[in-house]
């Protein structure tokens, strides 16, 4: 147990994240622990399928950019790293993780491995269904399934020593509550302190959403060096109370807008932000500026953990395809909403079979709807039809309606654009906790 | 009338089919206005386009900030959905363009 803070900071928000700026905090930031939160829902789904064709893969596309990128330092520091970047196959992820060490001539540390995820076997059984849909989970139509791990493996990985812990799907904040309850000695069912260290955690997993990223609006939110953005960390008290900042002459800011935007994102009820390790309440967070970029976040309590994990099921749902082609100059609009017209009664008379279709002018009324964007025409629009097919070969014939508006549709469309793509929607289902079991294996170089 | 761009600051976030645009005043004293003034029936109005769902409304006044939370906002949900913008991001700036009246004894 230790009384000191504990530093721990963030190095990627998601799988395309910058890498500089976790360069900067491994060399800058005096870490004990940097985090790479870099799984978004559908990324497991995909790392799957590439897993199937070939058993080497289905973790992080970009883990040995990032790992050749901080290792070195990482090593000579002694910050230790925790990342869900083994995706659909943490033990390979751990290989390669192994082989980029000994490339660059670096040993002497140990890699966890945290697996017991994956549990398509489980919901594929029997008795699931989709919380979504109500259909019922079979072999047939669940292309993955990865349950939502808490702090607790991550935690035993860390105390037993490890140096950089590999997962795959666990809940975004339990990466950083683990390392944090490590080093102040917390109990797992200390739900006030689990409910601290996931508002810490919570905080810094968009990594550049905290310290002015997703929040520049000129004129009434203006940000510096956004191009330098740096990353966040976390000084954490041994009492669970948090100062957010960043390095010193980094881009960005840490102030207590940012800290409230972040504080809020992706919550529901604030009282109930339930995860696996804790059912959070973050309904009396204050926020204090300290100045300098430093911004104290405290007053966090929690509950007991829910006795169920929640399940991530990524499905085939057919395809989407897709035109885009663009009108400028007078007339532009009008020209736009012809063009519309006439791809959807297109479809129609070649029967194309669709089950949604949308006619959006981007410019005008394509992200809000047509009551939103109402004033002044646009110098230029650009039409974008999306529609929902059961098989590529229809989304191609979408797709390509809007590309022979060039010759048969209105006066100058310029700039055709076609795709189509099938859909893997992620969809949810709860299983009893006592169903899913963790399990840490270890290497040491 | 003042717009909500320039009395309070707002992000989304999505899960799912739902999502959340946290509304927070830049200055606390604003707060009960936006209480007051940005209920729950009128988001539920200004989305209509956008959201098929329910509005919920959290309020969080030590932040001076409301939490609202919006079903049916992401077409189907943000791996699905038709929509250019799946997750939801823009949605903030929709809410940002409600007006509410000044306030009569501050100034």
């Amino acid at each position: 147990m230790s009384t000191r803070p504990f530093r721990i900071g963030c190095g990627a928000g998601y799988s395309g994240d910058r890498i500089e700026p976790a360069i900067e905090l491994v060399e800058r930031g005096e870490l004990d622990v940097i985090v790479f939160e870099c799984l978004a829902e559908r990324t497991i789904a995909i790392a799957q399928q590439a897993r199937a064709a070939d058993p080497s893969t289905g973790y992080d596309a970009r883990l040995d950019e990032r790992i050749e990128a901080v290792l070195p330092e990482a090593r000579r520091r002694r910050v230790r790293i925790v990342t869900n970047m083994g995706a659909a196959n943490p033990p390979a992820a751990a290989a390669r993780v192994r082989d980029i060490a000994r490339r660059l001539g670096i040993g002497g540390f140990t890699i966890a491995v945290v697996t017991g995820d994956d549990v398509r076997s489980l919901v594929t059984s029997g008795g699931f269904s989709a919380g979504e849909t109500g259909e019922a989970l079979t072999e047939d139509n669940v292309v993955s399934a990865n349950a939502y791990l808490g702090a607790e493996g991550i935690r035993e990985a860390l105390v037993n020593g490890a140096d950089i812990v590999i997962t795959g799907r666990a809940a975004d904040p339990s990466l950083f509550l683990a390392p944090i309850a490590v080093h102040h000695g917390w109990r797992m069912d200390d739900w006030t302190m689990a409910g601290r260290g996931t508002l810490v955690g919570h905080m810094l997993e968009c990594a550049g959403q905290v310290t002015g990223g997703y929040f520049a609006d000129p004129g009434v939110k203006d940000v510096a060096d956004l191009a330098r953005l740096g990353f966040p960390l976390a000084e954490v008290d041994g009492d669970g109370s948090a100062v957010i900042t960043k390095v010193a002459g980094s881009g960005g800011q840490v102030t207590p807008a940012t800290c409230k935007e972040q504080l809020l994102y992706e919550i529901h009820d604030p009282a109930a932000y339930v995860t696996p390790d804790v059912t959070a309440d973050f309904s009396g967070v204050s926020i204090t500026d300290l100045g300098g970029d430093r911004v104290r976040v405290q007053g966090a309590d929690g509950r007991a953990r829910p006795t169920t994990l929640k399940v991530s099921v990524g499905q085939f749902d057919g395809w989407i395809g897709e035109g885009q082609i663009s009108y400028a100059g007078a007339g532009a609009v009008a020209r736009g909403r012809l063009a519309g017209a006439i791809v959807t009664e297109r479809l129609r008379l070649t029967r194309v079979p669709l089950t949604e279709l949308r006619c959006d002018l981007i410019g005008v009324d394509a992200l809000h709807g047509p009551d939103a964007g109402r004033g002044a025409d646009p110098y230029e629009v650009r039409l974008r039809v999306t529609a929902r097919t059961g098989s590529a070969s229809d989304g191609w014939r979408v797709a390509r309606e809007v590309e022979s508006l060039y010759t048969n549709g209105p006066a100058g469309g310029g700039g055709a654009f076609s795709s189509v793509r099938q859909v893997l929607a992620m969809r949810s289902t709860l299983v009893p906790r006592d169903r899913v079991s963790w399990r840490v294996d270890y290497e040491t170089l | 009338m003042s717009l909500l761009r320039e009395i309070a600051h707002a992000r989304t976030g999505d899960k799912g089919d739902t999502c959340n645009i946290s509304l927070i005043a830049f200055d606390a004293r604003d707060y009960p206005r936006l209480r007051a003034h940005v209920s729950p029936e009128r988001v539920k109005a200004l989305f209509a386009g956008v959201a098929n769902g329910d509005v919920t409304r959290y309020e969080l006044p030590q932040l001076g900030a409301l939490n609202f939370v919006i079903t049916g906002a992401l077409g189907g949900g943000v791996t699905r959905s038709l929509a250019l913008d799946a997750h939801g991001k823009s949605l903030s700036a929709l809410l940002l363009t409600t007006e509410i009246p000044d306030e009569t004894n501050r100034r």
